[in-house]
């Protein structure tokens, strides 16, 4: 008898969260729903109407025309792809070849070296970014990539994230490369680099989804239409550009935010990995 | 003649190379470093004490800006406004996230548990600009669709985004919901680390649920639970992109945030010294706050391994 009764109890106790959670993953995803499919009809069908609808009324590509021969949405994604992903290898780098400096090499001023180098962690970029902006300017790389690309292209994060990764080795794999004749160089390519490979995607995740979806830089730093990337140029469609329908709006973030969202559906574990392993590589 | 094997030159060589390969790996970073950072840290400060338009030469004004800033009402609306923002922000995505991670760890199918976890973490996909249009839409007074059923319980009309009394809580709230994912994941890990014979030994010693959780659960994920708040503090004190869409800082100055006083300055007017001392004051909240925390953590902040 109390055993069913705790049985009863312990099921009850699920079906609520499933129930609550359910709740829950439903306001997380239906905004993207509504929107997708808001994106496929006029905007009198969209807000005209008395109660949301849910469910496609009408399959209609013309707000997908117009927001294509207004603003070039697939400009936006390439150069956003471009430049998230040459931080991404960028960082990779310097990251990796510092992170194993700071875990493995002995140096003098090491620790302290490392106390500096890790201080711009607490530091956003909204703080550097007018001298950054003058700096551009000197170089005359407004408006350009570059100023986007360059200046993080090696990060205090992915110095922190590699070393953490670089200290979990064990030294006898190191001592035995070394016994056998390998140099500094030959240790770090051959055996450290294939060891810390989840760092590595770790940081490379956590940096193109930070850098694809960066407002505040390229808001700063470019001016072109042709140059922006995904965030800055659907930003565009409400009110900079003054482009009149809200139904292209939508039709706009669809094809901003879906890309990633399916990249996601697929990779979703070594994405939902990157980030938990940044959080928990401590001490 | 001793034989040498693993010594065969003197110790002073290879620790000589070693220090040597040591600089050449850090060359990059340290270079990067150099430029992108400590020379734009210092710039600020050097900055912060003049007045600078880009186009004439920066003019030595002393603690002048410094002083405008403390009788700026603007300037003063916006920093209330961003700890307000910051302190909301940080208390919602934690206690969201630790309840959602909670849920799903306590769920007993698999399936249900990975579903839940892809289910909450989409919206981190998504850019703050893209979900920022999204909710303009959504939160809208009279076409919006969170109001559409808010009037099927009726409550009527409320002006989301239009509202001083709303907006600010408007724009907290879309920056919780695209980013609890963050939370929720880390703190997911930490909660499947817990060891499960800790529980159990608990259970058996007659500890209810919520003596568990307080005593066993929270000082075990409480490491990754500080690692949370520090990145949501720092993201609280320099939000942006949420308000500058959605309701570029009104009603008013209702959701005007220090960055986006510092944006206007800096990049409208084009008054660098004025927003750089805006820049050194975003940097001294962020160090008081992130100190503050780092010696309140000592108080609860558990670290299994480091305890002697």
């Amino acid at each position: 008898m109390r055993s069913i009764l705790l049985r009863t109890r312990r099921w009850l106790l699920q079906a609520l969260l499933i129930v609550g959670l359910s709740l829950g993953g439903i306001a997380m995803v239906a905004p993207f729903w509504w929107v997708f499919v808001s994106s496929f009809r006029g905007i009198s069908e969209t807000f005209g109407r008395s109660s949301p609808q849910w469910w496609f009324t009408s399959f209609d590509l013309a707000n997908y025309i117009a927001v294509l021969q207004r603003i070039p949405v697939f400009l936006f994604l390439l150069n956003s792809f471009k430049i998230s992903s040459l931080i991404v290898v960028g960082q990779m780098v310097t990251a990796s070849m510092a992170g194993y400096a700071f875990a493995r090499l002995r140096f003098p001023g090491r620790d302290g070296l490392l106390g500096i180098m890790l201080s711009p962690m607490m530091i956003p970029p909204q703080v550097t970014i007018i001298p950054l902006f003058i700096m551009m300017r000197y170089l005359g790389w407004i408006d350009d990539h570059k100023s986007l690309i360059v200046p993080v292209l090696a990060s205090a994060f992915g110095i922190f994230l590699l070393r953490q990764h670089f200290r979990s080795i064990p030294a006898e794999l190191e001592d035995a490369a070394r016994v056998d004749g390998a140099n500094e160089f030959q240790i770090f390519t051959l055996v450290m680099m294939p060891l810390v490979r989840p760092g590595l995607v770790s940081l490379g995740i956590f940096n193109f989804m930070y850098y694809w979806n960066d407002y505040f830089r390229p808001l700063i730093f470019i001016n072109t239409p042709e140059k922006m990337t995904v965030p800055l140029g659907i930003s565009l469609l409400k009110g900079y550009l003054g482009v009149g329908s809200d139904a292209w709006v939508l039709a706009g973030v669809s094809l901003a935010v879906i890309p990633l969202i399916v990249v996601f559906l697929f990779a979703q574990r070594s994405f939902v990995e990157g980030i938990t392993m940044t959080g928990l590589k401590e001490g | 003649m001793k034989p040498r094997i693993t010594n065969s030159f003197p110790t002073s060589l290879p620790a000589r190379r070693e220090a040597r390969a040591a600089f050449l790996f850090l060359l990059p970073s340290a270079l990067f470093f150099l430029a992108f950072q400590a020379i734009p840290i210092v710039s600020v400060f050097a900055l912060s004490l003049t007045k600078y338009n880009l186009f004439k030469p920066p003019a030595w004004i002393g603690l002048n800006n410094y002083l405008d800033l403390l009788a700026d009402p603007r300037f003063l609306r916006t920093l209330t406004n961003t700890v307000l923002i910051s302190g909301l922000y940080v208390a919602a995505i934690t206690v969201c996230g630790l309840l959602i991670a909670l849920g799903i760890n306590a769920l007993v199918s698999k399936t249900l548990r990975s579903i839940f976890r892809t289910v909450y973490f989409i919206p981190m996909m998504a850019s703050f600009a893209a979900i920022s249009l999204v909710w303009w839409y959504l939160l809208s007074t009279d076409f919006g669709v969170i109001n559409y059923y808010l009037a099927k319980v009726g409550i009527q009309h409320i002006p989301w985004i239009s509202s001083s009394k709303y907006a600010l809580y408007s724009v907290v709230l879309v920056g919780v919901w695209r980013s609890v994912g963050f939370d929720f994941v880390i703190l997911l890990a930490a909660l499947q680390q817990v060891p499960k014979f800790l529980l159990e030994a608990a259970i058996i010693d007659g500890a209810n649920g919520w003596q568990r959780f307080s005593r066993i659960t929270l000082p075990m994920i409480s490491s990754s639970l500080f690692f949370c708040i520090t990145i949501n503090l720092i993201d609280g004190l320099q939000y942006f992109d949420v308000p500058q869409i959605m309701t570029r800082g009104g009603p008013g100055d209702a959701t005007q945030t220090i960055v986006m006083y510092l944006y206007e300055t800096g990049f409208r007017f084009f008054n660098m010294g004025y927003a750089s001392t805006m820049s050194v004051v975003l940097l001294l909240l962020i160090l008081i706050v992130t100190l503050a925390q780092f010696v309140l953590a000592r108080r609860w902040v558990f670290y299994e391994f480091s305890r002697e």
